[in-house]
Formats: structure tokens, C-alpha cells, sequence
């Protein structure tokens, strides 16, 4: 393999990736979207005082966290069509987007509910007492007393969780989701000109490292931000 | 009239009880300091009076009106104790003031979300937050705090801490202000400088229930001294004569622990 060959190969590789990374970014977002709410809902269902919905929500994080997200990607795609004879995915790509989305909403949710419960548990007791004695009402405690300060705690762990994330997307390639692994992949196989290149799905590295790299300084910036208080 | 009657209340944690039947008046503008060894159930009579705590038994009158009769769940409903709480104020003993405000807005917190349901607030959103924020100033200013209102909790001392969450008490003029052991977590110099602005409030007739372990102080400042123990009203009366004179065997005992 030599560089003058790479370079050569550069344009359309590169362009090939850039698709296939924007991909990965939606997958991303939308997770995020998705996940962040969810798992708040989550976390109040399994703080809940009402004992069987508690419980429910308990077992189905255990179950999520239990498994490996691959098979989870895998059951949640060909299940309804396999064995329900009902492929509510649709066919293509978008179809691929949509399980893998639904896959990864609810794994991360799981995991993000796990951190908001330690998050909302561990702001002191007295914050809502005080709270209460001043007359507000709970939803009141809740978004202007409580939220900050359990936001404060849980961006550290939220933030590890959201790099992993960036990592794990490349797990919808098992469903072949045109991400950004696929697209590296592809000219392996042969795609446009180009195959036995292997140098492209190492090259996806990159890109990783750097968006890693981004967001490490954006949630740092936020960590920062929510230091005038303690 | 007394503004506050408390009548025969009782709370259990569990199988123990805290809270043996408690009684007692409060008349308006006095000063009711309470004292007893740790675990006599003073800090949970504070809590049962604001509605922190739901007693077994007994009810509670503020100014003739029933708040709360445990016979009656009428007077018990969710919706409705959020109101009742707002004739008690609370000051806790390890302040409890929301770290992510200044002084300034801990104080104003609590009134702007109350004038927020207000009708008409809207139309005048302006002068009400004005309002609310020169009375938290004056309060601050009331409290020495005059020069520490844009501060944040980490950045004052604990005895500034806790004279902000007293002005934030009385931001909202609550009928009785209780203090549950306001100094407890203070060193002696910055105990000194809590006590006297407590002191300047019960110079200007300010209802107060005080809970604490600073023997002198409630002695001094009090109209009326009750002894606690084991969930008990063990004595009570005028402070003179239950700190120099008490009747009850226990009480003496309590007070001599002080003076060794």
C-alpha cells in the first residue's frame, strides 16, 4: 500500500465517508433527543411510590442494561418482520434508521434514567423541605430548586455516557445502517472503483477522535459554566 | 386570643413515639423558646407545626382557626396545606438556603412564584418583582446583610447563611417564625451575630417559636420557656422561674448539665 495510492483514493473515500458520518451524527442526535427525556420519565417511573410501576420500570432497565445493545438492534429490527410477519420498519435505509433509532433511544434511556435517579436522590432533603415550608408547590421545587442543582451533578456521567454514544452508533452497522463504519467498509468489498482498501475503515477513526474531541470541550465548557455554585 | 394553639399532638415514627401529647399557647408577639436534650422531640414539633411532618393526633389553631385536627381529614388535603403552611416560618438548622441563588434571590424566590398566581399579575409583572425585591433588600439590610445580597451561599460564612434564610422567612410574614436549633452548626463568634438579630426580632414583637441549646439565649430573649423530654411537656412557664427555680427534678438535672 503506498501513500501515492491513498492520496489518489483520497477524494472519493473522503467524500464517501463524510455521508456515511453525517449518518452517524443523526443517529447521534436523534438518540440524544430521544434518550435525555426518556430516561427522566424513567427515573420518575422507578422513584415511583406507586410500587407495580416502579417495579416495571426497574425490570426493563435491568433487561436494557442487561443485554448488549448489538442484540437489542437485532431483535428490535427483524423481530416484527421475522417473526411477526409485520415489517413495520419499511424497507431501506430509512427503515434501518428508524429501528436503530428506536434501539438506541431506549438503551440510552435506560442508562441516562440510572443517572438521574443517583442525580435527583443524592440534592440534599432539605432543599425540598425549605422548599415546601416557603410554600412553593412540588413542581415548583422541582424546576427552580432541584433541577439545577441535580443537572450540576449528573453532567460528568452524562457526559461520559454521550462519549461513549459517538462510539457506539458504529453498532447499527450489525443491521447495515450506512453509517460511517459502513462506508469504510465498502471499499474493502469494492465501491466506486476502489476495493481490497482497508485503509479507509482505519481512516474512520478520525473522524471519531475529532467529534470526541469537540464535545469533550463543549461539556467541559458547560461543567464549567455551572461552577458559580456549589 | 392566642395566635397559635397546640393541642394534645402526637407523632409516631413507626413503633416509637416521638411526640407523647403536646400543648401549648403562643400569644402574638411573644417569643416561646424550647429546650430539652436531644431526641425529646423539639425538632419534630417544629416540623409537625409546618406541616413537614403529619401528627397522629391532636390539632393545631393559628388566630382561632383550626389548620389541622387529625380527626378531621378535611383539614388534611394536599391542596390546602400548601396555603396553611405560609402562617409558619421555618429557619433550619443547617440553613437550607438554594446554592444556585444570591442571597437576594433566595430571599425573593418564594414571593414571586406566590404573586405569579395572583390574578392580574401579568399586567404588572414589573412593579410586583420591584415590590418583592426592595422589601428582600430592606429585609437583607435588616439582617447586616446590606453589602453580601448579590453573594452566593459558598461565598458567605455560616452565620450570613443563616441570617439570609432567616430574611427569607420573613420575606414571606409568616404569622409565627420558627427557628429549629439556628446556631447549632456555628461557631461561637458567628453564633453571637445570629442570636442578635433574632434578638432584634423579638424586639420588634415578632412571634417566634425557638428551639435551641443556648441556655442564656433562651432565657433572655423568651416570654415563655417549655422543657421537652422523651416526647413530653415536662415544664413550662416563665423563663426566670423555670431556669432559676424549675419544679420538676428533670429539669433541674437538664440545666445543671449546662452549668458543669
Amino acid at each position: 500500500m503506498d501513500l501515492e495510492l491513498i492520496l489518489e483514493q483520497m477524494p472519493v473515500v473522503i467524500h464517501s465517508l463524510n455521508i456515511g458520518f453525517l449518518q452517524t451524527l443523526k443517529l447521534f442526535s436523534v438518540t440524544l433527543l430521544g434518550a435525555l427525556p426518556l430516561g427522566l420519565i424513567i427515573a420518575f417511573g422507578s422513584m415511583s411510590r406507586f410500587k407495580p410501576l416502579s417495579w416495571l420500570c426497574r425490570v426493563i432497565v435491568w433487561i436494557v442494561r442487561g443485554t448488549p445493545l448489538m442484540i437489542q438492534l437485532l431483535i428490535i429490527y427483524y423481530f416484527p418482520g421475522l417473526v411477526l410477519k409485520n415489517a413495520i420498519w419499511g424497507g431501506g435505509e430509512s427503515g434501518r434508521f428508524m429501528a436503530a433509532s428506536v434501539a438506541f433511544i431506549f438503551n440510552y434511556a435506560c442508562y441516562f434514567s440510572e443517572i438521574y435517579r443517583g442525580g435527583i436522590q443524592s440534592v440534599p432533603k432539605g432543599q425540598q423541605e425549605a422548599g415546601l415550608v416557603l410554600g412553593m408547590t412540588r413542581t415548583q421545587i422541582f424546576f427552580k430548586v432541584t433541577l439545577l442543582q441535580m443537572i450540576k451533578r449528573i453532567v460528568p456521567p452524562i457526559s461520559n455516557e454521550i462519549i461513549t454514544l459517538v462510539k457506539d452508533t458504529s453498532l447499527a452497522r450489525i443491521i447495515a445502517l450506512q453509517e460511517i463504519i459502513w462506508a469504510g467498509q465498502a471499499f474493502l468489498k469494492g465501491s466506486q472503483g476502489i476495493s481490497g482498501a482497508i485503509w479507509p475503515l482505519f481512516f474512520t477513526a478520525v473522524y471519531y477522535l475529532i467529534f470526541t474531541g469537540i464535545l469533550t470541550i463543549l461539556l467541559g465548557r458547560l461543567e464549567k459554566k455551572l461552577d458559580y455554585f456549589r | 386570643m392566642a395566635i397559635l394553639e397546640v393541642n394534645d399532638i402526637r407523632k409516631s415514627f413507626d413503633k416509637t413515639e416521638v411526640l407523647k401529647g403536646i400543648s401549648f399557647s403562643l400569644e402574638k408577639g411573644q417569643v416561646v423558646s424550647i429546650i430539652g436534650s436531644s431526641g425529646s422531640g423539639k425538632t419534630t414539633l417544629l416540623r409537625c407545626l409546618n406541616f413537614l411532618e403529619k401528627p397522629d393526633g391532636g390539632t393545631i389553631a393559628v388566630n382561632g382557626e383550626t389548620l389541622f385536627d387529625a380527626a378531621d381529614p378535611a383539614t388534611q388535603r394536599e391542596s390546602e396545606i400548601r396555603k396553611k403552611r405560609l402562617h409558619f416560618g421555618l429557619v433550619f438548622q443547617n440553613f437550607n438556603l438554594f446554592p444556585q441563588y444570591t442571597a437576594l434571590e433566595n430571599v425573593m424566590l418564594a414571593k414571586e412564584l406566590l404573586a405569579k398566581e395572583q390574578p392580574g399579575y401579568k399586567s404588572r409583572r414589573r412593579d410586583i418583582h420591584d415590590e418583592i425585591r426592595v422589601q428582600a433588600e430592606s429585609l437583607l439590610r435588616q439582617m447586616d446583610l446590606g453589602d453580601r445580597m448579590e453573594n452566593y451561599p459558598h461565598q458567605l460564612s455560616g452565620g450570613q447563611q443563616q441570617r439570609v434564610a432567616i430574611a427569607r422567612a420573613l420575606a414571606l410574614q409568616p404569622d409565627i417564625l420558627c427557628f429549629d436549633e439556628p446556631t447549632s452548626a456555628l461557631d461561637p463568634e458567628l453564633t453571637r451575630e445570629v442570636l442578635r438579630v433574632i434578638r432584634g426580632l423579638a424586639d420588634k414583637k415578632t412571634t417566634m417559636i425557638i428551639v435551641t441549646h443556648e441556655m442564656a439565649f433562651a432565657r433572655d430573649v423568651a416570654n415563655h420557656t417549655i422543657f421537652m423530654d422523651d416526647g413530653h411537656i415536662v415544664e413550662q412557664g416563665d423563663p426566670q422561674q423555670v431556669f432559676s427555680h424549675p419544679t420538676q427534678e428533670r429539669t433541674r438535672r437538664f440545666l445543671d448539665s449546662f452549668n458543669q
